[in-house]
């Protein structure tokens, strides 16, 4: 260490900041890659079938001979469409999944940058991510793709309003902003000081809600295969189409690392006693985020497609009004002798 | 040192996004460099240690009022030509309102009145200084009538905006949810016993 401190000289601030992104960006990528994988398997297994079993053992090179199948496809450029925007496309809707990461925090020390706002940092990021979607839908110069991108924008925002008054319910249980403080105010005696024992509502509104933010089935009307053909990304290939596809998947691991952090305790261990306290914290968060991973996943292989009008009764009127209610009673409860959180 | 070029960057970008917003033929791309431009503001915000406020700038006015706004200009067919046509004879009263607006601003933001020899620069605040909380403290107890009063405003603005917007179309088919979840089995269903047809 010290010998690649004298290296670097006064660069090296910059220099151990990339390296420490990079070492948080390279194994999401790969947990991205393996997800799909993992999808494949468990709906396989679910509708009664084997899933991919062809490449390497059980099928876990699949994902490397599909990526390497992506980056020697063409990439096609649709005449009429707005070559910048349509290139720039995936690149908006990839960088803030990655972006957010940066104040996730790992275990109480393991976190890039601990920064007093992360809570509000995430969600501003992560609105961010809207803007994929929408470009891509009108420079590709289709109407597919446009349909696709205007349900997208519509159902994002509606959801986000959700989400955001979920977060409100988080941080005024835990009085913080910042994620590392939120885990840690539900440090107790086990699974019942975590936050979604008393926000339950607000959990659940949370957790659909990521579900429709990250365009996941049921709610992934964006690309509602049997109207829309594929949405908005209809007219992307090779390495711009799965660049959107990477970040669905690395929105998803987002969104559940944030479920697990802000309602399941985050790198705390559901039971006080021995066998539990012996598993490092980090590996809890992995297995909570597991857990919500292939919840995502369970309800793809369940849930049929919500009809469009259905959804927006869904956000606006049942989850908004449900969200709005909670937060007043945890507000009246909270001043009551009765909490215990 | 580090602090002045990223000023200089941010206002760098701020300026030459909110000139393009206003010169760029395609109302989208005009649309995507009012973004721009909303995300350098919210950068000079940082700087000045005003991480609430900027982070929400990004949040409301990036996250949601542009893509909505996006939303709007995407499904409009703007002619643009016929938006330029009258634009020479327009040209000397926007020329008059622009002078009369940078004449107000630098006598409101002139150096005698608003530079450093008026009023002292704030002082940095501490590591664990959180102006999310100081802010919410001031909303919610000095300027909680402004406040509610503000929220008001906009309630009324959005109701009257839907009721401006909304026609009750008689034949229109939506579904009551309610009735939908309370139908029972026995009112649709009739279980009907028939005697097998071959022998």
């Amino acid at each position: 260490m010290a010998y690649f401190q004298d290296l670097f000289g006064d660069a090296w601030p910059l220099v151990w900041t990339l390296v420490k992104i990079v070492v948080i960006v390279m194994p999401i990528l790969g947990a991205v890659a393996y997800l799909t994988y993992f999808e494949r398997k468990v709906i396989g297994y679910i509708q009664v079938r084997i899933g991919p079993n062809r490449v390497g053992p059980i099928g876990l090179l699949q994902p490397i001979a599909d990526a390497v199948k992506i980056l020697l496809k063409e990439i096609i450029i649709p005449s009429g469409a707005n070559k910048f925007l349509f290139v720039a496309a995936p690149v908006l809707a990839i960088a803030p999944a990655l972006v957010a990461w940066a104040v996730v925090p790992f275990s109480p020390e393991l976190v890039l940058s601990n920064i007093d706002a992360s809570l509000l940092f995430i969600l501003a990021v992560t609105s961010m991510g809207v803007y994929g979607v929408i470009v891509a839908g009108w420079a590709s110069n289709s109407k597919y793709a446009f349909l696709g991108a205007i349900r997208s924008s519509a159902q994002i925002v509606s959801y986000e309003i959700a989400m955001g008054f979920a977060l409100v319910g988080v941080l005024m249980v835990a009085h913080s902003l910042n994620l590392g403080q939120i885990v840690k105010g539900q440090t107790g005696s086990g699974f019942w000081s975590w936050y979604f024992v008393p926000l339950f509502p607000l959990f659940l509104v949370y957790l659909i809600s990521g579900v429709a933010e990250t365009n996941r089935a049921p709610f992934d009307v964006a690309e509602g295969e049997t109207e829309i053909v594929a949405g908005f990304h209809v007219e992307y290939s090779g390495m711009t189409f799965s660049v959107f596809y990477l970040a669905e998947y690395a929105n998803m691991i987002l969104v559940s690392a944030l479920c697990s952090l802000m309602f399941l305790g985050g790198w705390l261990p559901p039971f006080n006693f021995a066998p539990f306290t012996w598993i490092p914290g980090f590996l809890w968060l992995l297995l909570k985020i597991a857990f919500i991973l292939f919840l995502f996943l369970w309800f793809r292989a369940t849930f049929p497609r919500y009809r469009y009008d259905q959804i927006m009764r869904l956000g606006w009127k049942v989850f908004i009004p449900v969200t709005l209610v909670w937060i007043v009673v945890i507000g009246a409860w909270m001043q009551t002798p009765f909490w215990l959180w | 040192m580090i602090e002045a070029i990223v000023f200089y960057f941010f206002a760098a970008v701020l300026i030459g996004a909110s000139f393009a917003v206003i010169t760029v033929k395609n109302p989208v791309h005009a649309a995507l460099f009012l973004v721009l431009a909303f995300f350098s503001a919210s950068g000079l915000w940082l700087l000045l240690e005003a991480e609430f406020l900027a982070i929400v700038l990004v949040l409301v006015y990036v996250g949601a009022v542009m893509v909505l706004f996006l939303f709007v200009v995407m499904m409009l067919d703007i002619n643009i030509a016929r938006l330029r046509e009258g634009i020479w004879a327009w040209l000397p009263f926007g020329a008059l309102l622009a002078i009369v607006m940078v004449i107000e601003m630098w006598i409101v933001l002139g150096s005698e009145r608003f530079g450093l020899a008026g009023t002292i620069a704030p002082e940095g605040h501490p590591a664990g200084y959180s102006n999310t909380k100081e802010l919410g403290m001031l909303l919610y107890t000095h300027y909680v009538y402004p406040f509610e009063i503000a929220a008001v405003i906009l309630l009324v603005a959005i109701v009257s905006a839907i009721a401006l917007t909304m026609r009750r179309r008689k034949d229109t088919k939506s579904q009551d949810a309610s009735a939908q979840l309370a139908a029972r089995r026995e009112e649709r269903v009739r279980m009907v016993s028939m005697p097998s047809g071959r022998k």
